[in-house]
């Protein structure tokens, strides 16, 4: 029964992944962009999260915590660039 | 300054990192522990100039009570807000921009309380005044202003007055 | 015992999947940039949680120990989600300074901090 559901899991967290890249080419402003890249970010640890469950090793959740931490920083640098012209001053 | 003070300004980040380190271990040896330990030494005086004052928390067990009310908001408030984006029509949205006067002083309870307002679906908190005393929410669907600015207040700001003095 | 085990696990897959589903779809239908905030920073972090909390039933319940990266995983992102969200919305503001008269007026005497500063200048 779990087989049944990671596949759905995949199917659906592949689909916002999509729907993420549509939003990232055709936004109007920068700003969609920017929030598309980082739902993109947290859509990737839930694809993580599934393919650890399905080839059941406990190794991807360290892979998981970096791309948290480096899609946070990510977004907090664009912004920052977009607010004060240098990201760190 | 006394010793205490010097040699552990901020002993409940202290605490805090030692936990943090055996848990991202996931194991509990000694070696580990006083390893955890040296760094909730080391790191709080190294970064002790960027918090210059503790937050005077009152009461823990008003902390527990909060976290708690706003996990549980979280849940509610996030399915009705995943019906109200797939079944109701744009055009029916009333998103508005409202402006909430805060009788919070300290920046950490400011913090907590936007915070809160974020995490709770409905609202996000923009900006804050120049002076520190009002900040800018924008909500998803409110019909009435009064009645949203309200409603935040009496839950979330009134219980962060208790906790933080 | 085992059918309760892997029902708890698929129903926490399925419901996290759902909720990032309708995180992102959320993104993609509303109109304006600020209501295309509220969908992903909440909906897409509750799923992330749901699915975290699946891996966590399973891994006890396939090796018998309790990881607790999962947790610390949803904590993170669990703060720094309000996080960016006020960002954005911040250089949103900044980057369109012509829309500033839709903005509710503080009612104090300064105005918003990303448009007026604070003391003196």
């Amino acid at each position: 029964m779990i087989a049944y559901a990671l596949t759905f899991g995949f199917f659906t967290v592949s689909i916002a992944l999509l729907m993420n890249l549509w939003r990232l080419i055709k936004g109007p402003s920068t700003m969609d962009r920017i929030l598309a890249v980082d739902t993109m970010v947290i859509n990737t640890i839930a694809l993580i999260i599934f393919y650890g469950i399905k080839y059941d090793s406990t190794i991807y959740f360290e892979c998981a915590l970096l791309f948290a931490m480096f899609g946070f920083v990510a977004t907090v640098a664009y912004c920052r660039f977009i607010l004060r012209g240098n990201v760190i001053d | 300054m006394t010793l205490f003070k010097r040699w552990l300004p901020h002993p409940l980040l202290a605490i805090a990192l030692t936990v943090f380190w055996l848990l991202l271990n996931s194991r509990f040896s000694l070696g580990d522990l006083v390893l955890g330990a040296l760094l909730g030494l080391i790191i709080p005086i190294l970064t002790s100039n960027f918090w210059p004052q503790r937050p005077n928390v009152r009461s823990y067990r008003h902390v527990v009570i909060y976290v708690l009310m706003v996990a549980w908001d979280i849940v509610m408030a996030n399915i009705l807000v995943a019906k109200l984006i797939l079944f109701r029509p744009v055009s029916q949205l009333k998103t508005r921009w409202v402006s909430l006067p805060l009788e919070l002083k300290s920046p950490e309870a400011i913090t907590l309380l936007a915070g809160t307002i974020t995490l709770t679906p409905g609202t996000v908190s923009s900006d804050i005044s120049a002076d520190g005393q009002s900040l800018l929410i924008h909500c998803l669907d409110a019909e009435d202003a009064e009645v949203a600015v309200r409603h935040m207040k009496n839950r979330y700001e009134a219980r962060l007055k208790e906790i933080f003095t | 015992m085992d059918f309760i085990f892997e029902l708890l696990i698929a129903i926490h897959i399925i419901i996290g999947g759902i909720f990032i589903l309708v995180g992102s779809f959320g993104m993609l239908k509303l109109p304006d940039l600020m209501s295309r905030l509220h969908a992903p920073t909440k909906a897409t972090t509750l799923g992330v949680g749901g699915a975290l909390m699946a891996s966590m039933i399973f891994f006890f319940y396939r090796n018998q120990t309790i990881f607790v990266h999962e947790v610390l995983i949803t904590l993170f992102l669990f703060l720094t989600a309000p996080v960016t969200a006020h960002f954005i919305a911040k250089a949103h503001l900044h980057l369109n300074r012509d829309q500033k008269s839709t903005l509710p007026s503080t009612n104090r005497p300064k105005g918003w901090s990303t448009f007026d500063a604070a003391g003196g200048d």
